[in-house]
């Protein structure tokens, strides 16, 4: 399992768009994807769930990914990240 | 009579269809179920969701483009959603419940969730959860398809309605929409303005008592009022209103694109105020010349905790971006008085108009105000913004709050974060004494903006919402009159320009005066000004200028009104 931090630079936080490109990223898997705010742990599968997150900019996420290609999907959504999800 | 909120203004006359499914919430069901029959139930309800959505957002976006297609985009990912539909399987699984039940409960669950957060924008999104549970629970109850509305003349009424519910609905045929919940600012709301239905809502459960399928009503979605099944004589009364309002909409349709200006060529600025960011890009296409009333308290309400600068940074941009070069007045923090902010935990008050409020709370509060600023620093950057100080009596406030403004201007250039050098600074002009004053503020602002609805509260000592004593509110009245003449001169003689923020704006009975007094900027409902355009394209600024003179000098409310209907008739 990998685990490690993002800050959500992405304006407005994160809402319904930068939402949807990151489920996209968690279906794209077979790996398990969990994102943690504080106490708040949701899956990255779930829009609903990283919209209830409540994450605005500025935010610190702990993010893990589990599974055989942890590896890559952690390095993809890391860059989602970094980018503030402008694809 | 039955009266509700008016939230889209028109005149309708139609035989009401009831939207039947919109019940208040399905009857949660908790018998034993058979569990692998509620699975598949739920799983064809789903599809069916599925083919309805996609079917919805491909007409929308070709009727009204991709931007109201988003939403229907939104509701379809929940459905792809493992928490959402998961959730719904394994309630039924393990917990035994019917698949409405499991819905429902699924849905309750999220509802509470989004409408406990902070964000507004999240707060919203309380209302396409209900949108898409309505549409899974009607199809697992499978009395009806999607809702098949007539091709004649009808006015929807409903429980409440969605936003999905709303684009549905055939712009060829609804004349209006009346529902039992719902208000001014909801969803639903400021789709059927931006699509131009009338629309009156909140009108109570005595609405579904008093009609039926088939009744004829009258919708005033301007007052509000709904008449059911009306005798003749009303109703022939309704059919001359709305016949002359539709000419008036032709007459006025014509004049979007010209520039409110007199037959001998003095041209002044026509504003729309704005309560909600949502109403921009309605408010842009609809031709007026920028916003002359923004107010900032929408991120305020209703919550617990104060919106952070990125908050406020976002929802000021998404107005600087939606006007481009057109100007948006920002109007600070205006709280206090009858306008409660639970993040800001203020104390009662025996007096609150005249108590701890607006720019008294931003001065007191520094840091609070110092967040607000550089957010709409920042989003100057993106559009045409001016920044507006509300309730100001004291020249020492207005310096207190353009040196904490400079201080902000300071902390953004530092960082070296980008912003409108050149921004504006304006007052509200609504203490009397800030008025008599006038030319002493006017040496150091860029613009005044008078609002008359505190202006004559203030200068006549009335409160408007007493019964006892509403009678003796009149923006008409001598004294706010002089007031508001003072103010416009005093701006001239500094070299700067005077707008009016309140009702007295879009009153087309006041146009010709406030002209001739050499109002620069006019600043209502946007419903209303083209009527003000076209009064201001009809008279010359001679005419106007000798009409002011002339009321300024009488001395009661009953002449002036007197003296403008005669000469506007």
């Amino acid at each position: 399992m990998i685990q490690f931090e993002v800050t959500v630079t992405v304006e407005g936080g994160l809402h319904a768009r930068p939402a949807a490109l990151l489920v996209n990223r968690s279906a794209q898997t077979q790996s398990k994807i969990t994102l943690n705010k504080g106490e708040k742990q949701v899956d990255g599968r779930s829009i609903l769930g990283i919209m209830t997150l409540g994450a605005t900019q500025g935010d610190k996420l702990l993010v893990s990914v589990d599974g055989a290609d942890e590896e890559t999907v952690a390095a993809s959504i890391q860059q989602l990240f970094e980018q503030s999800f402008q694809s | 009579m039955l009266k509700g909120i008016p939230v889209s203004s028109g005149i309708s006359i139609a035989p009401v269809v009831i939207l039947a499914h919109a019940a208040p919430s399905a009857p949660a069901q908790t018998a034993p179920a058979d569990t692998s029959k509620e699975l598949e139930l739920l799983a064809r309800s789903v599809e069916q969701a599925r083919e309805q959505l996609e079917k919805l957002r491909e007409q929308t976006e070709e009727q009204l483009g991709a931007e109201k297609a988003a939403i229907l985009s939104a509701h379809m990912a929940f459905l792809e959603d493992p928490a959402f539909v998961g959730e719904m399987s394994s309630l039924i699984e393990n917990k035994q419940l019917a698949a409405t039940a499991a819905v429902q409960q699924v849905s309750d669950q999220f509802v509470g969730l989004f409408e406990s957060m902070d964000d507004a924008y999240m707060k919203e999104r309380a209302d396409d959860i209900r949108d898409v549970s309505r549409r899974l629970i009607r199809n697992l109850s499978g009395t009806d398809e999607e809702a098949v509305f007539p091709e004649e003349p009808f006015i929807l009424a409903a429980w409440d309605v969605t936003p999905s519910e709303t684009l549905q609905l055939p712009l060829a045929s609804v004349r209006g929409i009346v529902t039992v919940k719902g208000g001014a600012t909801s969803h639903a709301a400021i789709l059927a303005r931006s699509l131009g239905i009338p629309a009156v809502m909140g009108a109570g459960e005595q609405l579904m008592e008093k009609v039926s399928a088939g009744s004829l009503l009258i919708l005033d979605g301007a007052t509000g009022d709904l008449i059911v099944s009306p005798d003749t004589e009303t109703l022939a009364r309704y059919e001359e209103k709305a016949a002359k309002e539709a000419a008036e909409r032709a007459a006025y349709a014509a004049l979007k694109d010209l520039p409110a200006e007199t037959t001998d060529g003095h041209r002044v600025h026509l504003m729309a105020n704005m309560a909600v960011p949502e109403e921009a890009d309605a408010l842009a296409a609809s031709g007026v010349e920028g916003i002359g009333l923004f107010r900032s308290e929408f991120l305020f309400m209703d919550r617990s905790t104060l919106p952070d600068e990125e908050e406020q940074f976002a929802a000021y941009k998404q107005v600087a971006v939606a006007f481009g070069d057109k100007p948006v007045i920002i109007r600070t923090l205006d709280v206090g008085g009858d306008k409660h902010l639970p993040a800001l935990e203020l104390p009662q008050e025996d007096n609150p108009f005249l108590g701890f409020r607006a720019m008294r709370i931003s001065l007191a509060r520094p840091e609070l105000f110092l967040v607000q600023l550089r957010a709409l620093l920042r989003a100057s950057a993106f559009g045409r913004l001016l920044i507006m100080f509300p309730m100001i009596s004291h020249l020492g406030q207005l310096r207190e709050a353009k040196r904490l403004l400079e201080q902000a201007k300071a902390e953004l250039r530092e960082k070296g974060v980008a912003f409108d050098e050149q921004i504006s600074v304006g007052m509200m002009m609504e203490i009397p004494g800030a008025c008599l004053q006038a030319d002493a503020f006017a040496k150091e602002v860029d613009f005044f903006s008078i609002g008359t609805n505190d202006l004559v509260q203030y200068t006549l000592a009335v409160d408007r919402m007493n019964a006892n004593v509403a009678d003796l509110y009149s923006y008409y009245h001598p004294a706010v009159l002089r007031l508001i003449s003072n103010v416009i001169a005093a701006s001239h003689r500094a070299g700067i320009w005077t707008g009016l923020c309140g009702e007295m704006a879009g009153d087309p009975l006041a146009t010709e005066l406030l002209l001739g007094m050499g109002l620069d900027e006019f600043s209502g409902a946007a419903s209303v000004m083209p009527k003000v355009k076209e009064r201001i394209r009809n008279t010359s600024m001679e005419k106007a200028q000798q009409l002011a003179e002339q009321v300024l000098a009488l001395a009661t409310v009953e002449e002036v009104v007197a003296l403008l209907q005669d000469k506007t008739e």
